[in-house]
């Protein structure tokens, strides 16, 4: 399988590669997908005033998977919440050139973002929005 | 040393440049037909198949007239199980085989089954070896096909080809080998082991691509088959078609040299896979075996990276050519039937690697390779967050994941 520059970019130097302590103040944490299915991303995010101001991940997965989270990791940062929620795998596939047997991997990126923001907010006390 | 590193020598392998050049006369000069009867092209063509198949049926203690030429060893399974399957309708229509099977011959016993057949697949065990007794009950009156292979594709398991063939020639069913992992790596005997039909292909033991046989017994039993392609009546009426002489020469050639070289290469292949597995064993964490650990071909080394996606890993060693039993790298999404039919988890097929050893594999290669795969397992580690979780020390089938 041919892999597009971008994909290939970022498998081989992946932004935000790590994890801040799950407890940690204004740090939401999503964990999306199984190891049976070939892919399991954590995506982290750390939140200061409404604004999303650092995110972290680690993925297993395939270079589609490990390049969809680092580039979600990438947009999410400087975003405010709901902005970060409003991120749509759409864009991801747009912006990765993933072919269709990889949008999967996109949506499963979607998913860490919006189960990081989720986990922030319950724990924060804050409305969840609507699933 | 030369990079890219091939070591994906169970797919398939170079043409030898020995092979190469018995077959280059055959494209120019010796060009007839081999089923020209009336003049001396014709004649000369002949000559030369006749040759080479008598070098592949003394390849497996045959005779070159059990030999029946075909496109590759897909065809020859076909021809074997659908041609027994149509000719012995009216004495049964029961068939065993296993689950491990390569698609060539499970489809079309897929196939079979839509036409009412019943075929039974037996069970394996961990290391993909099945259960003779089981084998043995199996057996019906109605039973009119044993199909086994010699050696697993994907991870080498061997069959106990012998032990099968003494009880199929006990119940009096046929035995169908696929041996195309087989052939020219491990002895194989017709006589000896009570095969009746066996599938081959050049392509995997250094022949060019497009060229198979199937043996089919001659004497004691003698074996029938219904032909699956029909025409001017070549390969006496089991296959009909203009031979590929060219072809066939490479492939007279191919198993000459594979023979002769046999017991050393192995030799030598096993040594070249040891120290593969040793590095990454006293290397790395979580490395698991697939397959059986002694009786697996000895070309095959196949594992799993725990904690590390297969595909992923591939990528991460760009200039080492393997294959992986990973969903990703298949057009279905679905992880290895093979792994899955020994038990191998779904998490663990997704991180499997089939590295392949040949004739032109060195150490010095080997080494390279491991160095690669090594510092791409141990990145991919830093990035994967079920290592991450199981350092923590949970235990990842407790977590909740959430299937997609």
């Amino acid at each position: 399988m041919a892999y597009s520059n971008k994909v290939i970019d970022h498998y081989n130097d992946p932004k935000n590669v790590g994890s801040f302590t799950k407890d940690e103040e204004g740090v939401g944490t999503g964990l999306v997908g199984a190891p049976e299915c070939g892919d399991v991303m954590k995506l982290q995010i750390k939140v200061e005033k409404d604004r999303i101001v650092d995110a972290k991940f680690k993925t297993f997965g395939c270079g589609s998977a490990i390049a969809s989270s680092s580039l979600a990791t990438e947009w999410v940062k400087g975003k405010s919440v709901d902005e970060a929620m409003a991120i749509e795998n759409t864009e991801i596939v747009e912006e990765l050139s993933l072919p269709p047997v990889k949008i999967h991997c996109s949506v499963l990126a979607e998913d860490a973002i919006k189960a990081a923001i989720n986990d922030y907010k319950n724990r924060n006390g804050l409305e969840s929005p609507k699933a | 040393m030369k990079l890219p590193i091939y070591l994906d020598y169970n797919a398939t392998t170079p043409t030898d440049p020995r092979v190469v050049e018995a077959m280059l006369p055959y494209f120019t000069e010796i060009f007839g037909n081999a089923a020209s009867r009336n003049h001396s092209f014709g004649w000369t063509a002949e000559d030369a198949v006749g040759k080479a198949r008598d070098l592949v049926g003394e390849a497996i203690g045959a005779t070159g007239k059990e030999i029946v030429f075909t496109s590759g060893a897909t065809e020859s399974d076909n021809m074997a199980i659908l041609g027994v399957a149509e000719f012995y309708r009216d004495k049964g229509r029961h068939i065993i085989t296993s689950p491990i099977e390569h698609k060539a011959v499970v489809d079309p016993y897929h196939a079979l089954e839509q036409k009412g057949y019943e075929i039974t697949f037996l069970d394996v065990d961990e290391h993909g070896r099945i259960d003779l007794k089981q084998l043995e009950s199996s057996i019906r009156k109605d039973t009119v096909l044993v199909s086994l292979m010699a050696g697993n594709n994907e991870i080498g398991t061997l069959n106990p080809l012998r032990e099968i063939g003494r009880i199929t020639r006990d119940h009096g069913v046929l035995f169908h080998c696929d041996a195309t992992q087989g052939v020219g790596k491990i002895p194989i005997d017709v006589d000896e082991m009570n095969i009746d039909l066996l599938s081959m292909t050049a392509h995997k033991i250094y022949g060019p691509k497009g060229i198979g046989a199937l043996y089919a017994r001659r004497k004691k039993p003698r074996v029938r088959i219904s032909p699956i392609m029909f025409g001017g009546g070549h390969e006496r009426g089991f296959r009909s078609g203009t031979l590929n002489v060219t072809g066939i020469v490479g492939f007279g050639k191919a198993i000459e040299l594979a023979m002769e070289e046999m017991a050393s290469e192995a030799e030598r292949q096993i040594g070249l896979r040891q120290q593969m597995y040793k590095r990454f064993t006293d290397e790395l964490d979580y490395v698991f075996l697939n397959g059986h650990p002694t009786e697996r071909l000895p070309n095959n080394l196949n594992l799993s990276f725990g904690y590390v996606e297969g595909e992923s890993l591939m990528m991460g060693i760009s200039d080492i050519a393997v294959s992986s039993g990973s969903a990703c790298t298949s057009a279905s999404l679905e992880p290895s039937y093979v792994l899955r039919s020994l038990g191998v988890g779904d998490d663990l097929a997704h991180s499997s690697i089939r590295f392949g050893f040949g004739r032109f594999s060195t150490m010095e290669e080997v080494n390279y390779a491991a160095d690669k795969v090594i510092e791409a397992v141990k990145r991919l580690r830093e990035m994967s967050p079920l290592y991450e979780m199981v350092q923590e020390g949970i235990d990842l089938s407790t977590v909740s994941w959430t299937s997609h």
